[in-house]
């Protein structure tokens, strides 16, 4: 038994080596930090190492559970996604019903590559940016204040009361044309005879896009939703850490800049990676029950 | 079949959104556009819109000659190609081999990649383990740890088995062994695909800066995106602060970095249009297929 295997084994060692090296990379890169997770329940320093630090059990979830911080942090972060989903998702949905309906090949083309442009900018870049266009001098103020909006400029960056609608908008207008792709696709599979036959019967446009074309997305419209739900607690941190500064801390700290925050800044691993289970239990828990949800409502569902 | 009054009418308006949507994607970028090209002082003014007011060519004259900023891009040139040509081939060798049904230990594969795909260790226990594999103040810690991909992986694997098996079974007959077929009958046939992930790839190489800022400290070691993200935060700003002399009448530091920021992004805006119609496809085939 033990032979045949080797034998086997040995008669397509070309494509064992082929995938070996990222076996191991994946056991490395992946697994092994799956077995950090423990220094949560350790009062982890580097000296110690995983296998010499004490265990103190529950404490770390105790520590952020009670502190207020943790509380504030978790409200800009739902507050921030929340506000993604309800006015991104609906809007990526109705661009791409939109872009279908353009006649003109060309244009409609071209709205694509445009629309598709914004995705392919770094945060880094589009923080820079929209530092620029929210300065004092900027694009927005400029034109505020020759319409006579306002009387000074405005500071958008340092009010922390504005950082969710900065952080929002700017996460709207870079992926909302890239949100874009999956629908088109989607709507390019609808039968054509369906609309033929709904003009026959003397349907209007807005009444073929409600009764056709959104049932002939339905799908694809709940795995997005389920996916985006099960990412909630993700808030984009690449985002925050360009869009971040000392003024608007207060709304604009989210769970993923907090871990990184405590952890490596200030160096308390065990909290911050207790943070970052919490999280991830949360948003497993929320695609399974948005999931749920779906399957009971619609007919369709990702699992 | 002729349009209706009513689609008429909503042609209209379609057509006028888009111009309007169009413009709000590229009026800003312009505006940056503009702004690298202006005299830096004179842009504190304000009221720059879609042209340079004092045009000037000095901002890309000063950038373009500041050594560090050749290393940042040279960094980011090397670890986008590198990055590329390697995840494609460990990413895409693992996909050949594991697009065979006979390949023994392709179901604990699978499985093990789909645990990745919704356990993460996250960001600190990940951090403990590069560091320990001291690649912290490496170049190769842009590379290594995003050879290969599962996402990518199964997109691969899929698209390799709708290959039909028989060009194969001729080249074997001839006597090709196993890694010549990859590469020189699987790979050239598999463009489209290969094309998307390399974007997507030479994208994230291109544009990441959070492993620089997690894992790097020797300045030599930057790529471009943290330069710039050094140079955008407030440690950067205090640095150019005392850096003072260094800046002239015709610029300022923001002149300075919306001339970087341009270079630094027209790379990718020369070469994803071209690229198009092969993402929109590659992103269907990982997304139908799962």
């Amino acid at each position: 038994m033990k032979s045949k295997f080797k034998h086997k084994f040995l008669s397509q060692w070309e494509l064992q080596a082929m995938v070996w090296p990222s076996i191991i990379l994946m056991i490395i890169f992946c697994f092994v930090p799956m077995f950090g997770l423990i220094i949560a329940f350790q009062d982890y320093s580097p000296l110690s190492g995983f296998t010499g630090s004490e265990f103190v059990g529950l404490d770390n979830f105790k520590a952020f559970l009670g502190d207020k911080d943790f509380y504030n942090v978790l409200t800009n972060t739902l507050a921030i996604s929340l506000m993604k989903l309800l006015i991104g998702f609906p809007l990526e949905i109705v661009l791409a019903i939109l872009i279908n309906q353009i006649r003109l090949g060309i244009f409609k083309k071209f709205t694509q590559t445009i629309s598709y442009l914004p995705h392919f900018l770094s945060w880094v870049i589009l923080g820079g940016m929209i530092i620029s266009w929210l300065g004092s001098t900027g694009l927005v103020n400029s034109f505020l204040l020759s319409m006579h909006l306002i009387s000074e400029p405005l500071s958008f960056l340092s009010n922390p009361d504005a950082y969710w609608w900065i952080a929002t908008l700017s996460d709207i207008w870079k992926e909302v044309g890239w949100g874009t792709i999956l629908y088109l696709a989607a709507i390019a599979g609808i039968d054509p005879s369906l609309y033929e036959a709904a003009k026959v019967d003397g349907a209007k446009i807005l009444k073929r896009i409600w009764y056709i074309t959104l049932p002939g997305i339905k799908n694809i419209i709940v795995l997005m939703f389920v996916l985006r739900v099960g990412s909630v607690l993700g808030a984009n941190l690449e985002q925050t850490l360009v869009l971040q500064n000392s003024s608007n801390m207060l709304r604009s700290e989210v769970i993923d800049s907090y871990v990184y925050h405590l952890g490596l800044t200030q160096g308390d691993f065990s909290f911050a990676t207790a943070v970052g289970i919490f999280s991830s239990v949360v948003s497993v828990t929320l695609l399974m029950i948005a999931n749920v949800l779906t399957k009971k409502l619609s007919d369709s569902s990702i699992f | 079949m002729g349009l209706d009054k009513g689609e008429k009418i909503f042609n209209v308006f379609n057509a006028l959104f888009m111009l309007f949507f169009i413009s709000i994607i590229v009026f800003p970028l312009i505006n940056i556009i503009a702004l690298s090209f202006n005299d830096g002082y004179d842009a504190m003014k304000g009221g720059i819109y879609l042209f340079p007011r004092k045009f000037t060519l000095v901002n890309y004259e000063t950038i373009l000659k500041d050594s560090t900023i050749y290393r940042a891009f040279g960094v980011t040139a090397a670890k986008t190609v590198i990055g590329v040509i390697g995840h494609l081939v460990i990413t895409g060798a693992a996909a050949y081999a594991m697009s065979k049904p006979y390949l023994l230990g392709r179901k604990i594969f699978i499985r093990m990649g789909v645990i990745t795909m919704f356990f993460y260790g996250g960001m600190i226990p990940t951090f403990l383990v590069v560091k320990s594999l001291g690649l912290a103040n490496s170049f190769w810690v842009y590379i290594i740890p995003v050879l290969f991909s599962f996402y990518d992986m199964i997109i691969l694997m899929n698209f390799f088995r709708s290959l039909p098996e028989s060009i194969e079974e001729s080249a074997k007959i001839d006597g090709a062994n196993v890694f010549q077929v990859f590469f020189k009958i699987i790979i050239p046939l598999s463009f489209p695909v290969l094309a998307t992930i390399a974007l997507f790839h030479g994208v994230y190489q291109w544009n990441d800066f959070f492993v620089a800022k997690l894992y790097v400290t020797d300045k030599t070691l930057y790529p471009i995106q943290y330069y710039l993200y050094q140079l955008l935060t407030s440690a950067g700003a205090a640095n150019t602060a005392k850096a003072g002399v260094y800046i002239s009448k015709a610029f300022t530091t923001q002149s300075l970095q919306q001339a970087t920021m341009i270079v630094t992004t027209l790379p990718i805006m020369l070469i994803y249009p071209f690229l198009q119609k092969y993402f929109i496809s590659g992103m269907l085939v990982g997304g139908v297929k799962e």
